[in-house]
């Protein structure tokens, strides 16, 4: 009990070293993230190196793992933020508060906000200016658009099944049931997937649909995205049927997609996009990996 | 309805007991207007529905798109209406008796504190624990409304003597404000689409999608009702004061309990069914009793009669004012409910 005890304080303070010891003068920026998806982002147009810390959210790449913590959305650790003397802090556009007092500490900040599929390399590409990273920067975007296209390519001329794509519902119930609506990444990915919004009318991100929606929008394929997998796959599926005309529970085309590449506007939304292509139009992937 | 027609049978009612025939003609008029309600409500929604279609029996049901959307969607949707309604403005009513303050409501008992934190843990903690009809997030805010309304009774009784109401309004709503810290914790440990997911519990629906759960908070809502009928004249005395009621003939400690465990336990089954819809509780049972007086065997009839059918009119307009998006109708009953309670206390003052 004692060792464990001692273990944990030597912990605690190791971690406070960590904190407050000046880091490493590194020859590029100190960034903090606070969005999970401008992490990914960062990794990705090849400043993973200079970021210093990310948020309470943040898993991937594995390399945040090591990482310290600085809250989050709604609960920014300001003073940790400061402690850790960054010279560019991403936030979420509506932390205003945040943004007020980074500013008066004269602190640059790159606000961010959820915007469509097109915003991810748009995003990426300001990132890359933003932090000398330009060319790698723009070298990534554009990986990342050529792969979209390509996807888009290979289910282009196929007929496009009427989707319906839930993100969110109540465990083991068709109550408050959450599903990508006419704007937003969710939508851009399902449209580019080869899929028909069920709700591409609805200019909302997402649309909380009803009993009553859900029977008259009848799709022909419902798509359920998650960060982690629930804990009876094969039992949440089998909710649905107590909605019989809706041609996607007569042909049996529900499907759960799990991963949080599915969740966050970073650049796996190739991967994202990969795997709504092949759930929604499989014979065009025949014979590939 | 039908209960006084069987009597007119065989005496006039002009003839019944003055409080018979209050109760008769109030209850008519009242189950007039639920009816109507029920009968008017599953014909409008987001969608343009055929009825012809819908009860066409030579399509089969699996195929028939109108028939499921107003045998799945909307009648399950009304038929909780008026359940929920029902027993969230009699139990209000019953509560404010038991209190003798006017502004008590069953949820004010921590009743839908504990509801929310059953079910904020369910969702939170993607519990897939089901019992026949009941999915977790209903079972678990029926185990919390439970829990918390055991620890309230616990605290403010003692054997064989009256509750003490003071306690038990006070434990309540400190109960009240423990709960909801510890929901706000679980909502902030919790990640945004669950959080998402808890707070549209919080606002309350209507949308229940099959008959299953209605059909489960059956029973405790009759148990609760039957209590309800067996107090109504025992809660006017009980309004004089408990010590006025006791000399009366009233059993005071047991009156208060039963009154305090019907209305709990109805409550507890609407807020399992529809999460906490706001605002029935108090402002139904002010109105009935602004039309029909403070008779309780008039007023708790009325009062669950009409919440019955001021929900399901306001669930109504909840889904369609802006189809295909949804109101939650919680916004609804204290938008609409709230001027016209105002109008009508202006109008009798």
């Amino acid at each position: 009990m004692t060792r464990r005890r001692f273990a944990r304080v030597a912990v605690a303070l190791l971690a406070l070293l960590v904190v407050t010891a000046p880091a490493p003068a590194s020859a590029g920026h100190r960034i903090i993230s606070i969005v999970p998806a401008v992490t990914e982002m960062l990794f990705a147009i090849g400043a993973g190196p200079e970021v210093v810390a990310v948020s309470s959210y943040d898993r991937y790449p594995e390399a945040v793992g090591a990482l310290p913590r600085v809250g989050a959305l709604l609960d920014p650790d300001v003073e940790r933020i400061l402690s850790l003397a960054p010279d560019l802090v991403v936030v979420y556009g509506s932390q205003s508060h945040l943004i007020a007092q980074l500013e008066g500490a004269r602190i640059p900040v790159f606000s961010y906000r959820h915007g469509g599929l097109a915003d991810v390399t748009a995003t990426m590409r300001a990132l890359g200016r933003r932090t000398d990273h330009a060319r790698e920067a723009d070298a990534a975007a554009d990986a990342v658009e050529r792969r979209l296209e390509a996807i888009r390519d290979r289910v282009r001329e196929r007929p496009r099944p009427r989707t319906l794509l839930v993100f969110g519902r109540g465990p083991l119930t068709l109550r408050n049931v959450y599903a990508a609506g006419g704007v937003g990444f969710l939508h851009d990915l399902l449209t580019l997937a080869g899929g028909e919004d069920v709700f591409g009318d609805v200019p909302r991100e997402s649309v909380q649909t009803t009993t009553e929606t859900l029977l008259a929008r009848a799709p022909e394929v419902i798509l359920e995205i998650r960060a982690e997998a629930p804990a009876d796959v094969e039992r949440e599926r089998r909710v649905w049927a107590a909605l019989p005309s809706v041609p996607a529970v007569r042909a049996n085309r529900i499907q759960f997609l799990t991963g949080s590449e599915m969740v966050v506007p970073g650049p796996r939304v190739v991967e994202a996009a990969e795997r709504l292509a092949r759930a929604l139009h499989p014979e065009a992937f025949e014979g590939r990996p | 309805m039908t209960g006084p027609t069987a009597d007119a049978r065989t005496v006039s009612p002009a003839r019944w007991p003055p409080i018979r025939r209050r109760v008769a003609v109030t209850c008519g008029a009242f189950g007039a207007v639920t009816v109507a309600a029920c009968v008017l409500a599953p014909l409008v929604g987001s969608t343009p529905i055929s009825l012809a279609r819908a009860f066409d029996r030579s399509v089969p049901f699996a195929d028939n798109v109108d028939a499921q959307i107003f045998f799945l969607a909307r009648l399950p949707r009304v038929l909780a209406g008026v359940l929920v309604g029902g027993s969230l403005a009699a139990a209000g009513t019953v509560t404010q008796a038991l209190f003798r303050n006017p502004l008590a409501v069953p949820e004010m008992l921590g009743v839908s504190a504990g509801a929310a934190l059953g079910a904020i843990l369910a969702i939170t903690a993607g519990w897939s624990f089901a019992l026949g009809p009941l999915t977790p997030v209903p079972l678990a805010s029926l185990a919390g409304a439970l829990v918390a309304v055991s620890l309230i009774y616990l605290l403010a009784s003692a054997p064989r003597r009256a509750l003490s109401t003071a306690v038990l309004l006070l434990a309540g709503v400190t109960l009240n404000a423990f709960i909801s810290a510890a929901i706000l914790f679980v909502q902030y440990m919790s990640d945004f689409t669950q959080t998402m997911q808890a707070i549209r519990w919080l606002i309350g629906d209507l949308d229940v999608g099959s008959y299953a759960p209605i059909v489960a908070a059956l029973p405790l809502v009759g148990v609760a009702f039957a209590v309800f009928a067996v107090l109504a004249a025992r809660l006017n005395l009980l309004t004089l004061g408990p010590d006025a009621a006791a000399a009366r003939g009233v059993n005071v400690a047991t009156t208060q309990r039963l009154a305090f465990f019907s209305a709990s336990l109805a409550t507890s089954a609407a807020v399992a069914l529809a999460g906490p819809i706001a605002f029935i509780g108090i402002i139904v049972p002010h109105l009935v009793r602004l039309i029909v007086g403070a008779d309780h065997r008039v007023v708790l009839p009325a009062s669950a009669l009409f919440g019955a059918a001021f929900l399901v009119a306001c669930d109504v307009v909840a889904r369609t004012v802006l189809a295909p998006i949804e109101l939650p109708v919680g916004i609804i009953t204290a938008l609409v409910g709230g001027p016209f309670f105002l109008w009508l206390l202006v109008r009798n003052a």
